[in-house]
């Protein structure tokens, strides 16, 4: 047997190794936020999605003050896992606006009552029609929207504990 | 001595063989994917550069709202996919997927035909609340927002 | 508190775990030799505290203790227990958790049984299982820990995808990892044997039956997921060619090489290198299978949920431990001194072209798995397809049938074929006539064809092996040999008949309308609405009567599950000896019509039939290997113990 042969499985697997490696270096999500960061938001006025916060409309989000976009949904696990963060942003002075996609009245008051309500202002998306249009492929995402309607930032996925202080620094940013 | 000899002959032959499978497989494998692999377009690009007529390919895009009819036999469909640039008739014969509707994302895997139309053979839908077909990410926000606009007028409820 | 339960096992049996890698490789050195004691009690502990851990999860499930994440994701309170059970493993976490917990087992039952190996390559092979079960134990640990509380409970679970909620995926995934999974035993046994360079026919006896054992898990695993794609996709058809299937196929393609290559190793201390190489590769397929799954870096009919996050953490285990093992290959496989020679024509002969045939259809498997990956780098997207894999894999199965036929008949290191050609022409005849019948009455297109033909001619052959033997003498493990070929014949057969003889009706149909198929008359007499513990469905009721004989009822349903909301159809079958009716109702085809989808499908339940037949196979040989094994021990004791007695 030719002793270089013996390499040959090596060096193949560590091709593939390469090949993936590359892939995986190029996420997905990636292509899709940067497409949307500097840009402003479009128009929209969306009905309110619970009783007792008002809807939400571009205008909203253009009033000189950044707030944060949280795009949610009551059937959706990880928007519960990511409610005590959410609330904690609100407890140190975020103003946090939300859409609801595809969501119930009745739904979305159960899950604000269970888990917190930290929002402004809530939207009803019932189609996703903003959630495409601001680029968003999933809930949850949170946006960072300065205070004339560009958003800034966009974090995909629910938030974690260590996320809190780079959406709060974000939202400094964005004045 | 003679048998020694014979017997790494015979070792060579058996190496040679197994070399020549496998690099002959590897051969194979490429050439036949070069020619094999079905391509996928997006409406635009089966616009501006069809595939060779019966070449098996997939199209990629969402179902134009108003779009979907059915031929009187009641198990052939025709249907339009766009991805706001372009649009392409799609004919299929068989049962929709699940959660096949229009607005909804789908993956078509068929031929084009001469004049025009991919026929299909196969559909391939998803449809959730956090789901685009994957390739369809490759598409621009402004495409996103004009494919929205023409898929949301008249959406057709799963459940009804 | 059950959750915490779960999660501290898991942490133990990490921790054995380490100490199990530790104590085994300070052994192996010089003047290590009191922690050996340690290795085997390690990997048994190891195995019960996982085996625990699983177990807790499974009681989570049962509970539905929406507190914890993975089961308020995966499951739903008015699941029926069943499928709340099989929830637990139907998802990313939980499957690891199932594959860490297999991998323990193995080891600790290995630590229990085994006693053939020399203890050097004993206390190697436990440190490389270790070392390997360390991996997956941080993955579980660090990035998928299965047993994450949610802060506030959630109020209900989002259910488990519909399409898994099926009976047949019960059992078919804990059977496949089993398969993955215990693989992972001969990549030990074949790192411990490059450590030690211990390549002897003895330790070819040793891995073996674990070979053996997994194969048959495949084995049984592919063919349940290949009936369970059958009739719950509803499409008809029973292999895509999906990157999950394959991902399935080609470790079971390795650990085919491996098995004939071992019985070499085992029988003429032939095949060192390769045989190690296999064993290598074997369980790399499970991994390198697993890491396309999951990543998310193919997209699948099944796939899993995606995450780039494990995908790297999966690639940088693949890269240690294949990478790793790869390069101990390289750098000891030199070393290992030749083995026995033989001749071209010869049973080692055969062997060795079914496994460099049985390699390259794993290389184009391979590859056209890849494929896609490769040209994404170069911003192509492609898929591949049935049109690349049939015809290509067919170059190289053919030319291996045709082998598998007559190998079997050869004698160990020379033989010729002119001493077996009564039974060549006895094949080459009945291939001749199954070619003639076949082209004679019906037209069938090239691939179908060569099928049915080599189906029939391989049926025959397989059984040749008792001729001119008695057959009570005929070893268990031989008998095992010929039913897995034949199984593999029938398997054959079925898939050949399939694609050639299959007839399809598209059709819509009015109540009280019929439509035809082959020989099938199918008049719907209702289409009523239905409704299960979590869905409710459409069913079609239908009277089919084959040839005009007497009708029977199927109810095929379209049905909607309401957690998470989804449409499935189920297909509904009516099995005869000959082939399958099957029957599929789609949506309301307007005028009062409805979409039926009718196929008839000539022995298409061979497919699987042939499948469980391999498996019985396997089963057989492993039985027989296990009580061959037992009689050399006692009459080894025995003779020990006559030594003893009289040297006193």
């Amino acid at each position: 047997m030719i002793r270089w042969t013996l390499w040959v499985p090596l060096a193949l697997f560590l091709l593939f190794c390469g090949v993936a490696a590359y892939q995986l270096t190029q996420p997905k999500d990636e292509f899709i936020a940067s497409t949307m960061i500097g840009q402003p938001l479009p128009e929209f006025d969306l009905r309110a999605a619970s009783a007792d916060r008002p809807g939400l409309a571009t205008r909203d989000l253009r009033d000189g003050q950044p707030r944060l976009l949280n795009v949610f949904a009551s059937w959706c696990i990880p928007c519960i896992a990511e409610a005590p963060q959410l609330e904690a942003l609100r407890r140190q002075g975020a103003d946090i606006a939300a859409v609801a996609i595809r969501d119930k009245p009745e739904d979305v008051a159960r899950f604000l009552a269970n888990y917190g309500n930290p929002y402004s202002r809530i939207g009803a998306d019932d189609l996703s029609e903003l959630q495409l249009a601001i680029g968003s492929s999933g809930v949850p995402e949170t946006f960072v929207i300065d205070g004339q309607g560009v958003i800034r930032y966009q974090h995909i996925g629910d938030i974690r504990a260590s996320d809190v202080p780079v959406l709060l620094q974000k939202l400094a940013e964005a004045k | 001595m003679t048998s020694r000899l014979k017997a790494k002959h015979q070792r060579l032959i058996l190496i040679v063989i197994a070399l020549a499978a496998l690099i002959g497989a590897g051969l194979l494998a490429a050439y036949a994917l070069r020619n094999q692999a079905s391509y996928f377009y997006v409406p635009a690009q089966m616009v501006s550069e069809p595939p060779a007529p019966g070449e098996a390919v997939r199209l990629g895009g969402m179902v134009q709202a108003g779009s979907l009819r059915t031929e009187p036999d009641g198990v052939t469909f025709a249907f339009v996919v766009g991805d706001g640039e372009a649009t392409v008739p799609v004919r299929f014969a068989g049962i929709l997927p699940d959660l096949f509707v229009e607005g909804s994302g789908v993956v078509a895997e068929g031929r084009l035909d001469p004049g025009g139309t991919f026929v299909a053979d196969n559909l391939l839908a998803k449809h959730d609340e956090n789901y685009i077909p994957r390739e369809l990410e490759e598409m621009t926000e402004h495409q996103a927002q004009q494919v929205v606009a023409e898929t949301t007028d008249e959406q057709l409820d799963p459940g009804a | 508190m059950i959750a915490e339960l779960g999660l501290a096992a898991l942490w133990l049996a990490a921790a054995l775990a380490a100490l199990q890698l530790v104590a085994g490789a300070l052994a192996l050195r010089e003047g290590g030799a009191e922690l050996a004691a340690l290795v085997r009690p390690a990997a048994i502990v190891q195995g019960f505290l996982a085996g625990f851990s699983f177990l807790m999860l499974l009681v989570l499930f049962a509970q539905t203790d929406l507190s914890v994440k993975l089961v308020a994701m995966n499951s739903h309170s008015e699941k029926p227990m069943i499928f709340k059970l099989s929830g637990s493993f139907g998802n990313h976490e939980g499957s690891m958790l199932l594959w860490v917990t297999v991998m323990a087992l193995a080891g600790a039952l290995i630590a229990a049984v085994e006693r053939r190996l020399p203890e050097k390559t004993m206390l190697a092979t436990l440190a490389a299982q270790s070392f390997v079960g360390i991996g997956f134990y941080a993955f579980l640990l660090l990035s998928s820990n299965p047993f994450e509380r949610l802060p506030v409970p959630a109020l209900e679970g989002m259910g488990l995808n519909p399409l898994l909620q099926d009976i047949g995926l019960v059992f078919h995934p804990p059977t496949l990892y089993v398969g993955y999974v215990g693989l992972s035993v001969a990549f030990s046994f074949a790192v411990g044997a490059l450590l030690t360079r211990q390549v002897t026919p003895d330790f070819a006896r040793a891995m073996r039956p674990w070979v053996l054992g997994a194969w048959i898990f495949l084995t049984l695993g592919i063919t349940a997921g290949s009936y369970w794609a059958y009739y719950e996709l509803g499409w008809g058809g029973w292999w895509f060619w999906d990157p999950v299937e394959n991902a399935s196929l080609m470790p079971w393609l390795a650990a085919t090489a491996l098995l004939h290559s071992a019985s070499v190793l085992a029988s003429r201390d032939a095949l060192r290198t390769w045989t190690i190489m296999l064993g290598v590769v074997a369980f790399s397929m499970s991994m390198v299978g697993t890491f396309l799954v999951r990543s998310g870096i193919l997209t699948s009919v099944h796939a899993f949920a995606v995450d780039p996050e494990r995908g790297t953490f999966i690639l940088g285990l693949l890269v240690i431990y294949i990478g790793g093992a790869l390069l101990l290959f390289a750098l000891r496989a030199g070393t290992i001194s030749e083995g026995e020679r033989f001749s071209v024509t010869s049973r080692e002969g055969a062997l060795v072209f079914n496994n460099v045939m049985l390699s390259a259809i794993l290389g184009i498997v391979l590859l056209g798995t890849l494929y896609p990956l490769l040209t994404e780098a170069f911003d192509v997207r492609v898929s591949v397809g049935p049109p690349y894999f049939n015809p290509v894999g067919a170059i190289f199965v053919v030319p291996m049938l045709l082998v598998m036929a007559v190998g079997p008949l050869l004698r160990w290191r020379k033989d010729s074929l002119t001493r077996i050609r009564l039974p060549i022409a006895i094949i080459g005849g009945a291939l001749l006539a199954a070619l003639i019948l076949v082209s004679l009455l019906s037209s069938v297109s090239i691939l179908p064809l060569l099928g049915l033909v080599l189906s029939i001619g391989l049926a025959i052959a397989s059984f040749m092996p008792i001729r001119g033997r008695k057959l009570r003498l005929l070893p268990i493990a031989t008998w095992g040999m010929m039913i897995a070929h034949f199984g593999i014949a029938v398997a054959l057969f079925g898939m050949a008949s399939e694609s050639a003889f299959s007839e399809e009706t598209l059709a819509a149909v009015e109540v009280g309308g019929s439509a035809d198929v082959g020989d099938w008359n199918v008049v719907l007499t209702e289409v009523r609405p239905t409704a299960g513990p979590n869905w409710t469905a459409l069913e079609g009721r239908m009277m089919v009567s084959y040839k005009g004989g007497d009708a029977k009822e199927i109810d095929p349903q379209s049905r909607n599950f309401w957690a998470p909301p989804q449409e499935t159809t189920e297909s509904a079958l009516v099995t005869r000896w000959n082939g399958q009716l099957y029957a599929v109702i789609g949506r309301q085809a307007g005028e009062g019509r409805w979409q039926l989808r009718l196929w008839w499908k000539p022995f298409v339940t061979f497919i699987w039939y042939g499948g469980m037949l391999v498996a019985l196979g396997g089963l057989l040989a492993l039985i027989g290997r296990l009580m061959a094994d037992l009689k050399r021990r006692s009459i080894k004791s025995r003779v020990a113990g006559r030594r003893a007695e009289t040297a006193v």
